[in-house]
């Protein structure tokens, strides 16, 4: 493949930038082949906020189709690959992206959750919490911030809280779908807003999951995500 | 879409402003719309979408696009009114998201029908099950091709079966981008997960299965028929 090529064809970035992304969680891909990671929880630990229901769902259905559809793109690419096929190979990078970003989405977004009887809720202490201060007014102002972003999203995607790695700013960036975040933006806290992460118990309440959801927000890991992309 | 009814409203002013006539603000009325009335009842279309599925659709997701189209044209309508583009600019895509969630939903609740009625037997459209055996070789390979169309939507979205000049095809819309241009939207299905969810879980396939058991026809035919124009005009009443 053309060097030209990668520079011009848009599809294709997308398919770096969702390969980069994916070495942030290069704990889960086990010979080359994506897996579906274990929970640290049980599926009922994050009730009331978040039914066990739907964490089953979520986690057994939803991001195993992530993960077996990320697998189908990789061996297609492969098998185009050996044949040279760039075209090919290119034909798959919206499903390399769609699947390999909800894939990379979703075990962010399990290490940033915790029940709320262990280190789930409560605020960040701190360098995190002072960052936050700093960036956003408040923990209050960010929570309300974040919660808006989530509202204002048309669709499906995601909410997250990023830190820009060339000015160590905190950020709000709201992704579409299964768009992964890439490039200078390091993820510290992902919020899933797809209709399955909250419908069956919230139905179109979805303001009330926003809200539920920092009852269980693991804020150990978003400190160390905060600290290891310094 | 572009909402000639809304459209008007703004330029008519700007016309009496141009000419020099005193332009009164105040005067500007901004449309309301109003939440469609299904020609049906909620528990008709079962057992392929149950009840509690079409009164959340309805009444919640439905409602919703329409009270935050109307703040949204009151909002746009008072930037107007202060001469602020900035903010008139910020609405349009409020405005876009929640009149294509109206338009969609009232074109979608039409082109569904009790599954017992015979408006839901490809019969019904004497005129497009013609056009459709010539475009895909025959029915079960438009409804596999279309079924195929709507399981490889990433995220939110629509499929619709579109008259495009004379010929038929498959498109899909994100989010609730509505059928825009000069297709003729024939028949919409709703890709969002809040369409099958509550009865399906995961399973959208089967829901994109049973889906063909409450599809009208009749109205399919009749948007094939007469055009884009009168589906618009007859959507009008609806909104």
């Amino acid at each position: 493949m053309s060097s030209a090529l990668l520079r011009t064809t848009p599809a294709l970035r997308g398919a770096l930038r969702a390969g980069q992304a994916s070495a942030a969680v290069s704990t889960s891909f086990v010979r080359g082949k994506a897996t579906l990671p274990d929970l640290q929880y049980d599926y009922g630990a994050l009730e009331p906020h978040i039914s066990g229901k739907i964490m089953e769902l979520h986690h057994k259905k939803h991001h195993q189709t992530y993960v077996t559809g990320l697998n189908t793109a990789l061996q297609t690419i492969a098998e185009a690959e050996s044949k040279g096929d760039a075209a090919k190979a290119a034909s798959v990078a919206p499903l390399l992206n769609f699947h390999g970003g909800g894939h990379i989405n979703h075990t962010l977004f399990w290490e940033n959750l915790a029940p709320a009887s262990r280190e789930g809720g409560g605020e960040p202490d701190g360098a995190l919490k002072k960052a936050i201060s700093q960036d956003f007014g408040s923990f209050d102002t960010f929570r309300k911030q974040m919660n808006a972003a989530l509202a204002g999203i048309q669709g499906s995607g995601w909410a997250w809280l990023v830190k820009d790695k060339q000015s160590g700013n905190l950020g709000l960036v709201t992704r579409a779908n299964q768009d992964p975040v890439t490039g200078n933006y390091a993820p510290l806290l992902g919020i899933d807003a797809w209709e399955h992460a909250y419908y069956l118990q919230y139905e179109n309440r979805k303001a009330e999951y926003f809200e539920a959801i920092w009852n269980v927000i693991n804020w150990k890991t978003v400190a160390s995500r905060f600290e290891k992309s310094a | 879409m572009v909402n000639f009814a809304n459209f008007w409203q703004y330029i008519a002013p700007l016309q009496t402003a141009l000419s020099g006539d005193q332009f009164n603000a105040t005067k500007m009325a901004v449309q309301t719309y109003k939440l469609t009335r299904l020609p049906y009842l909620h528990d008709a279309l079962e057992p392929h979408i149950s009840t509690q599925i079409m009164q959340l659709h309805h009444t919640k997701h439905h409602q919703a696009y329409v009270n935050n189209l109307n703040s949204a044209l009151q909002a746009h309508a008072k930037a107007v009114e202060a001469g602020d583009i900035a903010a008139q600019v910020a609405l349009q895509p409020v405005i876009k998201f929640n009149a294509g969630g109206h338009i969609n939903h009232a074109l979608f609740w039409y082109n569904l029908a009790p599954a017992d009625l015979p408006d839901t037997k490809i019969d019904a459209a004497p005129t497009l099950a013609v056009e459709i055996d010539k475009t895909w070789g025959s029915f079960d390979n438009f409804k596999k091709a279309f079924s195929d169309v709507l399981l490889k939507i990433q995220g939110s979205g629509w499929g619709w079966l579109v008259k495009d000049g004379q010929q038929l095809r498959i498109v899909t819309t994100k989010d609730q981008d509505p059928v825009v241009g000069g297709e003729v939207p024939l028949i919409g299905v709703d890709m969002w997960e809040h369409a099958y969810y509550l009865q399906y879980l995961n399973g959208k396939a089967a829901y994109v299965e049973n889906i063909w058991n409450v599809i009208n026809w009749k109205t399919a035919e009749s948007r094939f028929v007469n055009g884009r124009e009168d589906v618009f005009e007859k959507l009008k009443a609806l909104l």
